[in-house]
């Protein structure tokens, strides 16, 4: 047999095992968004407790590998009822968004109590089965990639008996096609719920156990990437479509498999989020839908609550930007003030997110992408023309306010929480590139030796120097956010943010003000990212990662949506509280998602409300 | 010439056709209304006049111009302001607010053409508030609060309150205090009256009729066939996406067919049942 053809074998081997993996991830998110109509960011976790569960069962307890699927399957079922329980029965009459964020609060949570309790480091995972390879035409398969095929196919057919033929499986898909009519008939609407939750963290428990067999390694962040490209084939074959997740676990599995024997291996993780987005600009409900748009619904697509909110006048907020710039003068402590500073940057941030998600209502979860392309902009252009760090921040700013735009530019048709997805992809897409282009960002090695921030010649390296430089341009972005929101544009916004289809009627040009919320939003982010790059000295393409994005959203939804004030004051709140409590900082991701569901859960406008 | 035309109007829904071959004209200052049996296709036709929804064929002549193929808010910037049927208020805007985005299509950053154009000019006015950006804030501020006055005292306490915090009522008078600040030339009204009681639906008709006097051209979806014939110069009736019938209100009341779209069965007026149904219409 010819090598190419070989190579072509064994990629479509590992192709279609890997999608095996996907699909079973998929299958399960299908379950949950046909009967909850709920994309479930904590089904990553789920996956990577399941491959937890395996490892411990395999290596520390040394169980047969039949009774370990046994014990990944319960615990597994118990952990997709709670988070069924958790993030979605006490949910279901709030914004369509609120569950998914609490998802991913959820998914913080658990990330983090596995860290604690196994550490951040890989564990290995031997494989306890034969390592015979059987040899077929050349083409040679191993043990595990048979048992992968034999546990998907079986659970297909499992599947499907227990959906067409059991009287929960009836109820079930009852609930996919109309809940309400669902449950007039007598159908116990959060049973149903409960049993696809479980069902689905099932299939995903075991496929994380596969995985970790497969790969002989189990790590905490395996979840984040598993949960989108489970999520990636699960919009491929249309969002509640059970055969359809199949089929776009497999397609999604075989495109990386011979994406990555084109490219190379860094562009894995590419494939599935230039799907993702494509299939949501494209065909938002998937290869196999006959419907070409998504449901016109009247939606809010972020988390407005009713409420009235709790200004300060401007001589309060002047005085706080007294207070804090005399700050200081008082305390010395460098440490307190490198804290602080982190707050204003990402405050920044939060001020960025605020004007996208809160006032323009495009809830957006890539933020980070926009950090990335400020760092990457402005440090390029002090290193490689060397410009002046001041000329090179601003420039920054407006790259990445033109970048940031056009790339977002294809998520402009979308609405609601199909906005937050894309913006997710699209902040991965950035630092996938970044990774990827070498020549240009010296990819995985990253950018180093940044000069320091300077004003007008001046270094800025002791701490004050740069808390007084973070926290001034934390005013000047507050005040650049304060003229446009004062001014007919922050009505505009509002507008779109409250009914989009009305503020069209009226002549608003949907387009031009979601590319200027953007525009503005991503010249402030881009500023913070610059300038925190130049304070590290060193970034590469995991500086800011969508942990950064859904953090600084937190800050957002605690302060109140659209509510300036409010996104200091969460930065500054989730900043501070864990570094103030010692030992908290190694917590601190357990307290941010703790912190997301509370505040969705019992004060979804915020601390001082959403404007 | 008519100030609106619509020639052969037809939606199909995936083998439904919801507006079928609709077509008939408005005159300047005219007051048409649509009715018909729920499902009819009123609305899916409001929502073709007004680009929220495009044809499958059949053309859209407004001033002389085909509107075919624009996106909504050009709808709007022609000078066609609609409100809806459930009511689409802006709920966390103020009262003010909301009227204010009604003018939204006749700020002069809004008008131009060119995208970029467009972005540049709404963050040159945010940013640095030239004189004449104040003072057409000022002045749409002013007629805002004049439209809302026309409302008396049901609206003018509530200007800072946000819309989420009024009756129902209020918001369907404040979605036309904002279709109005549009200055429009031609308003949809989709149901102005549905879930009013009858003191407010006798207020309402008498602030449609002065909107008419005045000489503003509306079109008009309505239930309550006693407004529908004290307002109307003529009416079309839907049924199954057709028009199946057109002309002034006294005509219209004893149409055959009209009665029988309402009723869905053939009686004769002067035979009992149908007397009752002629009620039940007028």
């Amino acid at each position: 047999m010819p090598h190419f053809l070989r190579t072509f074998f064994d990629q479509t081997i590992n192709g279609l095992v890997i999608g095996n993996i996907y699909a079973l991830t998929a299958v399960g998110l299908a379950l949950i968004f046909g009967v909850g109509n709920l994309i479930n960011f904590a089904h990553g976790s789920v996956y990577m407790i399941g491959a937890y569960v395996g490892w411990v069962c395999v290596t520390q307890l040394h169980m047969p590998l039949v009774a370990t699927f046994g014990v990944v399957a319960v615990i597994c079922g118990l952990l997709g009822m709670g988070i069924e329980r958790i993030g979605l029965r006490r949910l279901q009459n709030s914004a369509r968004i609120a569950p998914l964020l609490a998802t991913i609060g959820i998914s913080f949570v658990l990330d983090q109590l596995v860290q604690i309790i196994f550490s951040p480091n890989p564990q290995s995972f031997p494989n306890p089965l034969p390592t015979t390879r059987l040899q077929i035409g050349g083409v040679s398969i191993g043990m595990t990639d048979l048992l992968i095929a034999a546990i998907g196919i079986g659970i297909g057919i499992i599947l499907f008996l227990f959906l067409r033929y059991t009287k929960i499986g009836w109820a079930l898909r009852a609930t996919a096609q109309d809940r309400d009519a669902a449950q007039q008939m007598g159908v116990d609407v959060n049973r149903v719920n409960q049993a696809a939750f479980a069902l689905a963290a099932i299939l995903g428990g075991i496929a994380g156990m596969l995985i970790g067999l497969y790969f002989n390694t189990v790590y905490p962040t395996m979840s984040f990437q598993a949960g989108l490209k489970g999520f990636a084939a699960n919009l491929l074959g249309g969002l509640g479509n059970i055969p359809g997740s199949i089929i776009g676990g497999l397609v999604l599995g075989l495109v990386e498999s011979y994406g990555v024997a084109l490219f190379g291996a860094t562009y894995r993780n590419l494939f599935a989020f230039v799907i993702l987005i494509a299939v949501l600009v494209i065909r938002p409900n998937g290869l196999f839908s006959r419907k070409r748009q998504a449901p016109p619904e009247p939606l809010t697509g972020t988390f407005i609550a009713n409420n009235k909110p709790i200004t300060l006048p401007v001589w309060g907020v002047i005085a706080l930007a007294v207070i804090a710039l005399l700050l200081p003068f008082f305390v010395g402590d460098p440490y307190f003030l490198q804290i602080l500073t982190n707050a204003w940057l990402l405050g920044m941030v939060a001020l960025s997110v605020t004007l996208v998600t809160g006032t323009a209502g495009q809830t957006s979860l890539g933020q980070a992408g926009f950090l990335a392309i400020g760092a990457y902009a402005s440090a390029l252009l002090t290193l490689r023309l060397h410009w002046p760090f001041e000329l090179a921040l601003l420039a920054a700013g407006l790259i990445t306010a033109i970048l940031g735009t056009l790339l977002v530019l294809p998520a402009f048709r979308l609405r609601a929480h199909y906005v937050a997805i894309a913006t997710l992809g699209i902040g991965e897409i950035v630092n996938q590139v970044i990774l990827n282009w070498n020549g240009l960002t010296n990819g995985v090695m990253g950018l180093t030796n940044l000069p320091p921030p300077t004003f007008l010649g001046v270094v800025a390296v002791l701490p004050h120097q740069i808390y007084w430089y973070s926290l001034i341009l934390l005013l000047l972005g507050a005040l650049f956010q304060w003229q446009l929101l004062r001014s007919p544009l922050g009505r505009t916004w509002r507008a779109i943010r409250e009914d989009d289809i009305a503020a069209q009627a009226y002549g608003i040009n949907l387009n031009r003000y979601k590319a200027l919320a953007f525009a503005a939003s991503a010249f402030i982010a881009g500023i913070s990212g610059a300038f925190t790059g130049h304070m590290y000295t060193y970034i590469n393409h995991e500086t800011f990662t969508n942990t950064t994005s859904i953090l600084v959203l937190t800050m957002v939804i605690l302060g109140g949506m659209g509510n300036m004030l409010g996104a200091v004051v969460g930065a500054v709140a989730l900043t501070v509280l864990p570094e103030l409590f010692r030992g908290m900082a190694d917590y601190r991701y357990l307290f941010y998602g703790l912190a997301l569901i509370m505040m969705i859960r019992y004060r979804p406008q915020g601390l001082l409300g959403s404007i | 010439m008519a100030l609106l035309e619509v020639k052969n109007l037809s939606r199909n829904f995936a083998g439904v056709l919801a507006v079928d071959k609709v077509s008939f004209a408005v005159k300047e200052g005219e007051t048409v209304s649509v009715i018909g049996p729920n499902g009819a296709g009123k609305t899916t036709l409001f929502n073709l006049l007004t680009g929220q929804d495009q044809p499958t064929e059949g053309e859209i002549v407004f001033e002389g111009q085909s509107l075919i193929g624009l996106p909504a808010d050009q709808f709007a910037s022609h000078g066609i302001a609609r409100t809806f049927q459930h009511g689409r208020v802006f709920g966390n805007l103020s009262v003010l607010d909301n009227v204010l985005v009604g003018a939204h299509a006749r700020r002069r950053a809004v008008q131009s053409r060119l995208p970029l154009g467009g972005l540049a000019s709404e963050l040159w006015a945010a940013l640095f508030r030239p004189a004449a950006t104040k003072a057409e804030e000022k002045a749409l501020r002013q007629t805002a609060e004049t439209i809302i006055a026309r409302f008396g005292e049901r609206l003018t306490p509530r200007l800072q309150q946000p819309a989420y915090s009024l009756s129902y009522a209020n918001r369907r008078r404040v979605e036309i205090a904002r279709a109005l600040a549009l200055q429009p030339r031609l308003l949809l009204l989709d149901e102005p009256t549905a879930g009013m009681n009858p003191t407010e639906t006798a207020e309402m008709l008498a602030f449609i009729r002065l909107l008419k006097q005045q000489g503003l051209t509306i079109l008009l979806i309505e239930h309550k066939l006693s407004l529908v014939m004290q307002l109307s110069n003529h009416v079309i009736v839907m049924d199954n996406g057709q028009k199946i019938a057109e002309g002034p209100p006294e005509v219209i009341r004893n149409d055959e067919r009209v009665i029988e779209a309402y009723l869905g069965r053939k009686q004769r007026l002067d035979q009992p049942a149908a007397n009752e149904a002629a009620t039940v219409i007028v």
